[in-house]
C-alpha cells in the first residue's frame, strides 16, 4: 500500500518535472514568427487606396490655356467656394503660428520670425525663401496674406510632376511650367509634392532634416517601412492627414506646443508589440527611438554649417569645394559644412514642447540654442526621442548680444546682399533694417545649435534597435542621457565593489578551510600511522 | 552501514529545481546586471523572466509543502550546541572530531544551519523576489496605462535585488563548500540526491530515533 503510494508520486513527480523543463527547453529555444493581427489590420486597411471622385481633366473650367498662375487659383476656386479660407488660415500660408510657449507667454512663432541653423532668417530674403511659400509674389515682409488670388493649389496637388516653382520668383512657378497641364492633373497631394519643398530645406536635398530626401518619393522598405515601393508605399497624407487644409504634423525647427501632432500611435496604439516589455518602454520611449536606428540612409545630410567661412574668394570670385562624397564642403556665400550619411541619431528627453530663438532675442548661453526642446526624465510626459543636432555658427551683433539677421539674396551686385557683395557689414545692416532692429555696427561669429527631432525614414522591424544597444555598460546609445537608472547601462559602483571583494573572499575562506581540512587529515593520517608503526614494530622484551 | 531515509521526494525534487534556477538566475541576472554577454541582454532579461515565474511558483509549492507535512519546525533556531557548532567548524574539524549535533530525519539541520537557513528564507529570498517582482513591474506613469510602480526608483529596487543577488551567489559557494564537511566529502550531496543517508554503526544514532525512521519508511 505504502510502496504504491511512493511508486505513484515518485512518478507523478517525475511527470512534472519533465513537463516543466520541456516547458521551459520550448520556451528558449522555439522561435515562432509571431503573427501580430493588429499591424496585419492596418496594411489592410491602408493597402486599399482611394480612387478619386473627380477627374480634374474633365472639367470645363480647367480647359484654358491659363496666362498666370492666379488665373489657375480662380478657377480652382470657381467651384471650391470656400477652400481658399482653409489654406489662408494655415501655417503653410501664414509662416507663424500662434502657441503658448513657457516663459513667453501667448507668441507667434514660424518662418517669418524664427531663425534657424541654416539659411538663417527668411526676413530681407524673401523672394528666394518663398520658393517654398504656398503663394506668389512674397518679395518683402509687405506680403498681402489675405490676398485670395496669390494660394498657390498647384505646387499642393500637381499631379503631373510638372510643376516647379522658379527660383528667387518669389513663390512663382518656373517660366516653363504648362499650367494648363498642370490644373488638369491635380488630385491628392504625392510624396513629391510635399518633398518638394520638405525635403528641400536649407537650400539643397536632405540638407536640413536629415529624415527627409527626395529618395523617398520611390525608395525600398529599408529606407523607410511606410513608403517604401515595394512595401505599404504609402503617401505622406496617409499620416499627415489634412482636415479643412489643417494639415496633422509639425517639427520643433518651428513649432512650439504639444498639440495637432501627427504621430505613430494614431494608427499603431499605445500597445503595438505583443511584448509587454515593448509596450511598457512606450510609456518613456518614442516609438522612434528604437524603430529609426539611423537617418540619411540614402543621402548625405548637413551636420554642421560655418557661417564664419563664408566670403573667402579665389581671384576675387566666390568658390566651391566638394567632399569626397561629392557634397559641397565650402561655398563662398554660405560658408563651411561637414555632411554624414547613414547617421545614428543623439537622444534627448522631450515632452513635446519646444522654445525658440526668435528674431531680436538676447544670447543666453553659448553654444546659442536656436531650438530647445523641452524635457527631463522627472518630467512625466517627456520621452526619449531621436533627434539630429545640427551645430555651427553663425553671425551675432557684439553690442546688443543677438544673432544678425543678414540680406543674403539680392538681385545684383551693389545692393548690400552678402550673396552679391561678400560684405558682412552691409549685408547685416541691410537685413537688421528691413527686419526693424538697430545694429550696433560691430559683428562676431558665435557657435549655435539646433534639434531636429527625427520621425521618418522607419526601418522594418528586423532592423530596428536591439536591447543591448541601450542596456550596455559601455558606448550605448543612451550613455549620454542622465538622471535615471537603465538596467545593464547603470550600477551602483560600490555595490559592485562589495560583491567583487565578498566572492573573491568568500573563495579564499573557502579555499583555506578546505586546504587546513586537507593538510590536517594528511597531518593527522601520518600521525596515526607512526603510532601504529610504533605500536607494531615495538621491539620484543 | 544503516541508511537513514532523510530526504523526501518533493524536498529533493524541490532543492535541485530551486538550486538551478537560482543558477540560472544569477546567469541571466549578472547578465542583465552588465557584467558579461553570454546570451545578449534581449535573451537574458527574457530567460530571467521566465525562470522567475518557475521560482516564485516552486517557493509558493515549497512554502505549502512545510506547511502541509511541518517540515517548517525544523528551521525553529536554537541556541543550543550553536556555539559548539561555530568552534567545530573552526577548529574541531581539523582535528577531526565528531560532528557536535546528530543528524536524523527529526532533526536533519545542525543549529548553524537552522538559523542561516532561516535567514536564507525569510530574509535573502523575500528581498530577492520580492524586489524582483518589483522590477518585474516596473513602470513610470504612462498617459493611457495603468500605473503599477509608480516612480519609485527603479536604482533602489535593482539595489535590493542586486544585493539579494550578491548574497545569494555567497551563500551558493559557502553551502557547496560545506556540503564537503559531511561523513565524507559526498554523503552530504548523495543524501539530496537518493534521500538515503549512510550513518555508521557506532554512530550513536538512538535506537528510538531508527524505529521511529524504519516506521515513516
Ligand atoms: C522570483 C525571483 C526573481 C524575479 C521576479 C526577478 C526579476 C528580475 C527582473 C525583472 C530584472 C530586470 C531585468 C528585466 O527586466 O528582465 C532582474 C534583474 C536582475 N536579477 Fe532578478 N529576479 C528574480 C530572481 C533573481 C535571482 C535569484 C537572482 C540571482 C541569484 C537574480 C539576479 C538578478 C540580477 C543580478 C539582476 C540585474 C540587476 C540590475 O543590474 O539592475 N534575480 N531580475
Amino acid at each position: 500500500m505504502c510502496d504504491t503510494i511512493h511508486t505513484m508520486l515518485r512518478n507523478l513527480s517525475f511527470v512534472i518535472v519533465v513537463i516543466i523543463s520541456s516547458l521551459f527547453m520550448v520556451n528558449i529555444f522555439h522561435h515562432q514568427d509571431s503573427f501580430n493581427l493588429k499591424l496585419e489590420e492596418l496594411k489592410h486597411k491602408y493597402a486599399l487606396k482611394a480612387v478619386p471622385s473627380v477627374n480634374h481633366s474633365k472639367l470645363p473650367a480647367l480647359q484654358e490655356n491659363f496666362k498666370t498662375p492666379q488665373e489657375v487659383t480662380e478657377a480652382c476656386l470657381s467651384c471650391h467656394t470656400e477652400t481658399h479660407k482653409e489654406v489662408m488660415s494655415s501655417s503653410h500660408w501664414n509662416w507663424e503660428r500662434a502657441s503658448y510657449i513657457e516663459g513667453r507667454g501667448v507668441a507667434s512663432s514660424g518662418k517669418k520670425n524664427v531663425m534657424n541653423n541654416f539659411c538663417l532668417g527668411t526676413n530681407s530674403n524673401q523672394k528666394s525663401c518663398a520658393k517654398c511659400h504656398i503663394g506668389y509674389g512674397m518679395t518683402s515682409s509687405h506680403f498681402d496674406f489675405n490676398n485670395a488670388r496669390n494660394v498657390d493649389c498647384m505646387v499642393c496637388h500637381d499631379n503631373s510632376d510638372e510643376y516647379l516653382k522658379g527660383a528667387s520668383m518669389a513663390g512663382y512657378p518656373d517660366r516653363n511650367v504648362n499650367l494648363g497641364n498642370v490644373a488638369r492633373s491635380v488630385g491628392s497631394p504625392r510624396k513629391s509634392n510635399c518633398g518638394s519643398c520638405h525635403s528641400f530645406g536649407g537650400g539643397g536635398n536632405n540638407v536640413k532634416h536629415g529624415d527627409l530626401d527626395v529618395a523617398l518619393n520611390s525608395c525600398s522598405r529599408e529606407v523607410d517601412v511606410h513608403m517604401g515601393a515595394n512595401g505599404m508605399n504609402l503617401e505622406c497624407v496617409a499620416c499627415h492627414t489634412a482636415k479643412n487644409h489643417n494639415i496633422l504634423g509639425k517639427l520643433y525647427s518651428v513649432s512650439s506646443d504639444n498639440s495637432n501632432r501627427a504621430t505613430c500611435e494614431q494608427c499603431h496604439t499605445s500597445t503595438p508589440h505583443l511584448s509587454d516589455v515593448l509596450n511598457r518602454h512606450g510609456s518613456r520611449v518614442s516609438c522612434q527611438t528604437c524603430h529609426i536606428p539611423k537617418y540619411a540612409k540614402v543621402n548625405s545630410t548637413k551636420m554642421s554649417w560655418k557661417w564664419s567661412d563664408a566670403g573667402k574668394l579665389k581671384d576675387g570670385k566666390p568658390y566651391e569645394e566638394e567632399d569626397s562624397m561629392g557634397n559641397h564642403k565650402y561655398m563662398s556665400i554660405k560658408g563651411s559644412f561637414i555632411w554624414k550619411r547613414n547617421v545614428k541619431p543623439d537622444y534627448i528627453w522631450f515632452n513635446g514642447t519646444a522654445d525658440h530663438y526668435l528674431l531680436g532675442d538676447s544670447i543666453k548661453s553659448i553654444p546659442v540654442q536656436m531650438n530647445i526642446l523641452n524635457g527631463s526624465y522627472h518630467d512625466r510626459l517627456s520621452k526619449i526621442i531621436p533627434v539630429k543636432i545640427h551645430v555651427g555658427d553663425q553671425i551675432y551683433d557684439k553690442v546688443y548680444n543677438r544673432l544678425a539677421q543678414p540680406k543674403l539674396y539680392g538681385e545684383a551686385a551693389g545692393d548690400s546682399a552678402f550673396w552679391q557683395d561678400f560684405k558682412w557689414d552691409e549685408a547685416v545692416a541691410a537685413g537688421m533694417k528691413e527686419s526693424g532692429l538697430a545694429y550696433s555696427g560691430q559683428y562676431g561669429f558665435v557657435e549655435t545649435v539646433m534639434y531636429w527631432p527625427v520621425n521618418h525614414m522607419v526601418s522594418p522591424k528586423e532592423q530596428s534597435v536591439g536591447c543591448a544597444e541601450c542596456h550596455t555598460r559601455t558606448n550605448g546609445r543612451l550613455a549620454k542621457l542622465s538622471g535615471f537608472y537603465l538596467p545593464g547601462r547603470d550600477s551602483n559602483k560600490t555595490q559592485d565593489s562589495f560583491g567583487y571583494w565578498m566572492l573573491i573572499l568568500t573563495l579564499l575562506a573557502v579555499f583555506g578551510h578546505a586546504t587546513i581540512r586537507v593538510l590536517s587529515k594528511i597531518y593527522r593520517n601520518k600521525y596515526e600511522k607512526q603510532i601504529i608503526s610504533y605500536d607494531e614494530d615495538k621491539p620484543e622484551e | 552501514m544503516q541508511k537513514v531515509y532523510i530526504y523526501k521526494g518533493f524536498e529533493r525534487l524541490w532543492h535541485w529545481s530551486q538550486a538551478s534556477l537560482i543558477i540560472f538566475l544569477a546567469l541571466t541576472g549578472f547578465e542583465v546586471h552588465g557584467a558579461y554577454t553570454i546570451f545578449g541582454f534581449e535573451k537574458a532579461a527574457e530567460f530571467h523572466r521566465t525562470a522567475s515565474w518557475l521560482l516564485i511558483g516552486l517557493i509558493i509549492l515549497a512554502i505549502f509543502w512545510h506547511i502541509t507535512t511541518g517540515e517548517w519546525r525544523q528551521y525553529i533556531p536554537t541556541t543550543r550546541k550553536l556555539k559548539e557548532q561555530v568552534i567545530y567548524y573552526m577548529s574541531g574539524i581539523f582535528k577531526g572530531e565528531h560532528h557536535p549535533t546528530e543528524k536524523s530525519e527529526l532533526s536533519k539541520l545542525n543549529p548553524l544551519q537552522r538559523i542561516v537557513y532561516l535567514s536564507f528564507k525569510l530574509l535573502l529570498v523575500p528581498m530577492t523576489i520580492i524586489s524582483g517582482i518589483l522590477y518585474l513591474l516596473y513602470k513610470t506613469f504612462d498617459q493611457n496605462n495603468l500605473i503599477v510602480i509608480e516612480d519609485y526608483p527603479l536604482a533602489s529596487i535593482a539595489f535590493w535585488h542586486t544585493m539579494g543577488a550578491i548574497l545569494l551567489i555567497i551563500f551558493l559557494i559557502v553551502h557547496v563548500y560545506m556540503t564537503t564537511t559531511g561523513k565524507t566529502p559526498t554523503s552530504n550531496i548523495k543524501a539530496m540526491i537518493t534521500g538515503y543517508e549512510e550513518f555508521d554503526e557506532e554512530d550513536e544514532v538512538k535506537p528510538e530515533q531508527n524505529e521511529l525512521n524504519n516506521k515513516i519508511q
